[in-house]
């Protein structure tokens, strides 16, 4: 139906060009029009155009969402961000479980003093014990919520590997793009110098920072 | 008839910081015995290995969780007859539901304090 369509089209359009060259009179292409839907009608319902234009829509959205998926570069938010947060979150656990540590070692020191001291001092320092176990409690609820919100980056690092694949050569594009821009050489803005605590692997400690400061 | 504070009680927890607060509330009660597992798996072995007056186990651990623990438990001749306390941050009635089925002998959730701990003791090996 297309290519029958497409030919009537053009015969018209021949005439019209030898007609008048690239100047069109405004009814000449109302009369193109009409022969053209008049060549539609017996071939395609008004059910059938509607659907055209609904896919045809369709295809200008999904088109547009590309760019903008794209535009997001999902290749850095999944290798520096998501992956970021989620060693943040495994060095929060890691943290708050040392100190926990650290809480109850110093607990269980204040036991073993309690057991020479007179009974009524004894169980004072018991009842401090029992409160300090007793709070030491929120480490494990921490870990879990914190392993349940691991697991949805997870997830979210799943489908935005499923985009990455679907977008490569977008995602390529854009990454092309960023890397002649970091060339230029341009200082970091004092938003950019902003990165919070270190990972532990990753962090200088007070030696590294004092070299780096005296050979400045 | 009085609860023997000798008796050997196993804790099971894959967070070892919970297997160490729960060991000293449990001295602090005066039980002295107290062996530790990290995993449903572990503790059945060990169970089946040794006399357990009491075990007290999380829900949430890997590769066997403590419900499965319970059900290995209550499914085994020798072990059937041990009273099993669960103590989990999975607090949604399912839970307590499938425990209870499974025979769980108490049910505490996390966050818990030792008054708590100690009642569901006595509610499970009476009075000490």
């Amino acid at each position: 139906m297309a290519a029958t369509i497409d030919r009537d089209l053009e015969q018209q359009l021949q005439a019209l060009r030898q007609q008048g060259g690239d100047t069109v009179k405004v009814e000449d292409i109302g009369e193109v029009v009409r022969s053209l839907l008049s060549t539609l009608s017996g071939e395609m319902s008004a059910g059938d155009l509607k659907l055209y234009q609904e896919l045809e829509a369709l295809a200008d959205y999904i088109h547009r969402a590309k760019d903008e998926i794209a535009q997001l570069r999902t290749d850095d938010l999944q290798s520096r961000y998501i992956a970021s947060a989620t060693d943040e979150l495994d060095a929060i656990v890691g943290a708050t479980e040392n100190a926990t540590n650290a809480i109850l070692d110093a607990a269980e020191k204040i036991e073993e003093v309690s057991r020479e001291a007179d009974p009524a001092l004894a169980a004072k320092l018991t009842e401090a014990t029992t409160a300090i176990f007793e709070a030491s409690n929120f480490q494990d609820i921490t870990g879990q919520r914190i392993t349940k919100v691991v697991k949805a980056l997870k997830h979210i690092e799943e489908r935005i590997e499923g985009l990455v694949s679907a977008f490569g050569p977008e995602i390529a594009a854009a990454r092309a793009a960023e890397a002649k821009s970091a060339e230029s050489g341009a200082k970091p803005t004092d938003e950019e110098l902003l990165n919070g605590p270190q990972l532990p692997d990753a962090a200088h400690d007070q030696a590294a920072i004092d070299a780096l400061f005296n050979n400045g | 008839m009085a609860v023997d504070k000798n008796m050997n009680i196993l804790i099971v927890d894959d967070y070892k910081t919970m297997l160490r607060i729960i060991r000293n509330l449990l001295r602090q009660l005066g039980f002295v015995n107290i062996e530790e597992a990290t995993d449903g798996s572990m503790a059945l072995q060990m169970l089946r290995g040794g006399n357990f007056g009491l075990v007290i186990s999380d829900w949430n651990m890997e590769p066997m969780t403590g419900l499965q623990l319970l059900r290995e438990v209550r499914a085994d001749a020798k072990l059937k007859g041990t009273p099993f306390i669960m103590v989990t941050a999975e607090s949604k009635s399912e839970n307590v539901i499938a425990a209870k089925e499974a025979g769980v002998s108490n049910y505490i959730v996390k966050p818990f304090n030792a008054e708590t701990l100690q009642a569901k003791m006595v509610s499970v090996l009476g009075e000490f």
